[in-house]
């Protein structure tokens, strides 16, 4: 066998192609390209009366200046976005115009779009064009919305998109006969994904072959493609889309057609050039999508050891002016609730709200993270109640090992039943109470005091849903030089996977790594995918791969057979030579296979030629290529399993409250975690930082502040506050390995577990510190600061 | 078979909106021109030890003229407005924020882009060597940032310490890596320009420095 690499840290195949600054981008393309500007809307709210477009024509090196009229005509585009993800919950979904119609809903939503021959002048051209408005009042927050005496959407009553309910036994029942209730309210706040690199299209249309070609930094490019085709009326053979290098996602490059997609390809194409827009910073803050805000009411009945007996949440949901991405997130959010412990008599609802604020799409955790922080805080106040551990009063609760798989009764955002497939959470509670010294905090915490330090420990669990279906495909080309191409359709924003799926098919196929070429998010490519999100990269395309490797072995060790007169189940293929087990001599190198399994007669290099040593020794009365063989050594294969896999994990913190400022600073991070046999540790432990860093930064530093008129007031990073290195602590990691049974690499996802339970763990090492209950998250050093006055007169002091 | 769709028609006048022209340009031409054609201006910058001449108007940004003008997409724009630092170059060894120069501004210096950083020969810098071997990049975007901030810090400070190096990068914004691969990363390039040797394969990732514990 060839040295295998699943499982070890295999440095990234991508990386000195990007360290060099050769990476392609979206901007890095198309330095010919026409450049797209839009005019956006000021108001949160507003009836557009009038546009004025004549100072704009006016300005040289303008191409066109296109409004909702100039939409017409073509295909659908002017028709509003689609909604992308129905569901039963769903009762008024409203979503935008690719340019405004006659109304906008949020500040930043375009209305116009000025093409030029540089950004610069299209940007000129944009500041000419004149607009005249009807403000109307705005609904900002989740209480104007709940209170309905304003709308968002005429046809939204209430500001009701969606309302969803799913009950598990008798929860009020159970609650009136618990022993102890409690009852909280938690409020927590949006935040952002905020990559690095902004959305943006390139799109070209090309007239010789009428086909558009579309370079966009998204997350699906499938789905893109689908949806431009559906929207410009084009046949879906007619339209490639391509995911260059992204610059991040997180989520936010999930949701599609975005307006600007629609306007820019409907541009090229009618105008038969090729346009680009590359989102700037303001725009991604006021036009793109955010995430996270949700207003939460608890009722919890619990026994004298804290075991929950029953329990009713209430959620209600910010989704802001439309609704183009479903309720995946306030589904995720009322799936997800229960986490790791029994919950047999549980009730949840949403009310998913209509804002005047920028969209709610997924955001890394998407929903999970309001989930997790709901069932912590729920936990710590039960613990607190009670005068117990916080970590006694969760074992209690916990789905013993033993009972897996545990049915959570529920039904999860993909349609599909929730099952917990593998986990062992008391192994993971002894885990981290061990990395992060549980039981020895209270000697730390009363040295910190000694020094006149304010200290306290906080932790968080949560279970996640990874690898989602439907399905995700592989295909894999293995060339007369040796040179493997491996492509998958889902796409990439930094998880590594040139490598690691280079890795899954390096094993299974017994060559070198450096021999495989991984394409992803190229339609043509690979014309079937879902997209990357939901943690599902590895689990889906990883497994893809494995078994469209598996297919092109067969067909190797076939081909091999028939050559070296041996029997397939003989043989193996070791560092890309396929030979007889225990007679190495008899052997055949896997690109003559590959020369064999084409037979042209063509000697076009010198692998073919040197094959001819294995000609002649094929079957006369059988045609060269049989019944159930295709020219070349290649194979397709889809994985798509039954339903999704959890992952699971527990985080704790440490944090240092200043007594004087209250300035918050996280000491120690600590991640125990588990999805299952990882593949390549250093990239899991490398999702697992990133995702920590954004749960530090939705816990104390970023918040999307809206004013009652929707105006975003800090759309820039001066004032959205994104942490630093500096405010980011040495993140402490172990990890459980609990296989999944449901896929052939026995893992679950990766992506998210750094940032699901950051906020709740944050939010308990404060209450720690502290003494008195944190119920709002993120929390910055003045709402400490005010929280302390407000609690001095009825508390004692902690310290 | 190719498919020509109704809608290439000419397209009538619309009332609101109105196409100029329909035909592409066949090269890219930044003098396009403006309301009242933009003064250009004869930049002559010197960029990773070379001479270039380009024609901008006087508002062109430096990473803009970088990117767009001189083709060195190395150099990234996260932001425009000074904080995330992935447009950072060096201007006479000095790091410095390409979105908030104009390229006339930069007249005069040298500048050092991402792409500059590698060896005549092809060869990684330390810096980018380290990158690759302690995993300091996801998505990729704000690494040319990065790696020309610590190639300066390093000429100033050849020994860091974790905590120095997690200071010295507190000026760039990443969104993948949570940063600590890339405190690893400035302390392995400080090794790698010492001369000290690369692990011995890609399945071996380097010892981490430890960062500063709390005493407990």
């Amino acid at each position: 066998m060839s040295t295998r690499t699943v499982g070890s840290s295999v440095q990234r195949r991508e990386d000195p192609r990007l360290v060099r600054g050769d990476g392609r981008y979206l901007d890095d393309l198309g330095h010919d390209a026409l450049a797209a500007a839009f005019v956006r809307s000021p108001h949160g709210h507003a009836k557009v009366v009038d546009i004025d477009t004549s100072g704009a024509i006016d300005v040289d090196g303008v191409v066109a200046v296109w409004t909702w009229e100039d939409l017409e005509g073509t295909g659908s585009a002017a028709e509003p976005l689609p909604m992308l993800l129905p569901h039963p919950s769903i009762e008024h979904p409203v979503t935008g115009y690719a340019l405004a119609k006659d109304r906008v809903h949020h500040v930043g939503q375009p209305i116009v779009m000025v093409v030029a021959q540089d950004r610069y002048l299209a940007e000129d051209a944009a500041q000419r064009v004149r607009v005249s408005y009807e403000p109307l009042p705005a609904v900002v927050g989740v209480e104007a919305a709940r209170a309905a005496e304003r709308l968002v959407h005429e046809e939204a009553p209430g500001n009701v998109g969606a309302y969803f309910e799913q009950h598990l036994g008798d929860a009020a029942g159970q609650i009136d006969a618990a022993p102890h209730v409690l009852e909280l309210d938690l409020d927590i706040e949006r935040s952002a994904c905020m990559p690095m690199e902004g959305k943006g299209i390139l799109a070209r249309w090309d007239a010789e072959e009428g086909r558009l070609k579309v370079h966009a930094s998204t997350q699906t490019s499938t789905g893109l493609r689908a949806a431009l085709a559906a929207k410009l009326g084009l046949p879906l053979s007619a339209v490639e889309v391509i995911a260059p290098d992204v610059g991040g996602g997180f989520g936010v490059k999930i949701n599609h057609p975005w307006p600007e997609d629609v306007a820019v390809a409907a541009a090229a194409m009618r105008m038969q050039a090729k346009i680009k827009w590359v989102e700037d910073r303001r725009e991604h803050f006021i036009s793109s999508a955010h995430e996270r805000q949700q207003l939460q009411h608890v009722r919890v009945g619990f026994d004298d050891d804290g075991q929950i007996l029953g329990m009713q949440a209430q959620v209600w949901h910010d989704h802001g002016a439309y609704l183009p991405y479903g309720v995946i997130v306030p589904l995720n959010t009322a799936t997800h609730i229960p986490g790791p412990y029994r919950m047999r008599h549980f009730s949840v609802t949403f009310t998913s709200l209509y804002t005047n604020t920028v969209i709610v799409t997924p955001y890394r955790g998407a929903g999970r993270p309001q989930a997790a922080y709901l069932m912590e805080r729920t936990m710590d106040a039960i613990a607190r109640h009670l005068d117990k551990d916080r970590t006694k009063v969760r074992s209690v609760n916990f789905v013993q090992p033993e009972q897996m798989p545990w049915d959570l009764g529920m039904v999860l955002q993909d349609g599909r039943m929730g099952i917990y497939d593998s986990g062992d959470f008391p192994a993971s509670l002894e885990k981290l109470k061990e990395l992060v010294g549980w039981e020895d905090f209270e000697d730390y915490r009363e040295q910190a005091r000694a020094e006149g330090r304010r200290v306290g420990i906080g932790m968080a669990c949560y279970v996640e849903g990874t690898g989602a279906g439907p399905y995700e495909g592989g295909h894999i080309e293995v060339e007369t030089n040796g040179r493997v191409n491996v492509s998958t359709g889902l796409t990439t924003q930094g998880q590594g996977h040139a490598t690691v799926f280079a890795q899954i098919v390096a094993d299974e196929l017994g060559v070198k790594v450096e021999d495989v070429h991984v394409t992803t998010g190229d339609t043509r490519r690979m014309a079937y995918s879902v997209g990357t999100w939901g943690s599902r990269g590895a689990v889906m395309s990883g497994n893809a791969l494995l078994l469209t490797a598996r297919k092109v072995k067969e067909q190797a060790l076939r081909i091999a057979a028939d050559a070296l007169e041996a029997n397939p189940d003989d043989l193996e293929i070791v560092d890309g030579i396929v030979r007889v087990k225990g007679a190495p001599k008899s052997q055949i190198p896997l690109p003559m296979v590959a020369v064999l399994a084409n037979p042209l007669r063509y000697a076009f290099d010198e692998t073919a030629r040197a094959a001819t040593q294995f000609g002649g020794k094929s079957d006369e009365s059988k045609p060269p290529i049989g019944d159930a063989e295709h020219p070349g050594l290649e194979g397709s294969d889809f994985f798509s399993p039954v339903r999704t896999t959890f992952a699971n994990g527990m985080h704790a913190a440490v944090v240092e409250t200043d007594p004087d400022t209250a300035d918050i600073t996280v000491l120690r991070y600590c991640v125990v975690h588990d999805c299952g046999p990882m593949l390549n540790p250093m990239i899991v432990e490398g999702q697992v930082h990133g995702g920590v860093a954004q749960g530090i930064g939705g816990a104390l530093y970023e918040r999307l502040a809206y004013d009652a008129d929707g105006q975003l007031l800090n759309a820039s990073f001066m004032d959205f506050l994104m942490p630093f290195a500096t405010e980011v602590p040495h993140i402490e990691t172990d990890h459980l390995e609990t296989p999944s049974p449901l896929n052939p690499l026995g893992i679950k996802g990766a992506g998210e577990a750094g940032t699901i339970p950051t906020s709740a763990a944050i939010a308990s090492a404060v209450e720690d510190a502290e003494g008195f209950p944190i119920r709002r998250m993120p929390i910055s050093p003045p709402e400490l600061w005010e929280l302390r006055k407000q609690h001095a007169s009825d508390t004692t002091d902690p310290s | 078979m190719s498919s020509t769709p109704d809608a290439q028609q000419p397209e009538p006048k619309s009332v609101r909106g109105t196409i100029v022209t329909t035909v592409p340009r066949a090269s890219f031409d930044p003098a396009g021109g403006a309301a009242q054609p933009e003064e250009l201006l004869d930049v002559y910058l010197r960029v990773n030890g070379a001479e270039q001449h380009i024609r901008v108007p006087g508002r062109r940004l430096l990473s803009d003229a970088l990117r767009h003008d001189l083709g060195l997409t190395g150099t990234h724009v996260g932001c425009e407005h000074g904080v995330c630092g992935a447009c950072t170059v060096l201007l006479d060894g000095q790091p410095a924020r390409a979105c908030l120069m104009f390229a006339a501004t930069a007249q005069g210096h040298q500048i050092t882009t991402v792409e500059g950083l590698s060896t005549p020969d092809g060869e990684l810098g330390p810096v980018q060597q380290a990158f690759v071997e302690c995993h300091g990049l996801q998505c990729g975007f704000c690494t040319p940032g990065f790696l020309t901030t610590i190639t300066a810090y390093l000429d100033e400070n050849p020994d860091p310490t974790p905590e120095e190096a997690r200071e010295a990068i507190g000026g760039n914004l990443c969104r993948c890596t949570g940063y600590q691969n890339i405190v690893k990363a400035v302390c392995r390039a400080a090794e790698l320009r010492r001369g000290e040797q690369a692990p011995p394969d890609g399945t071996q990732t380097p010892a981490a420095p430890t960062e500063r514990q709390e005493q407990r």
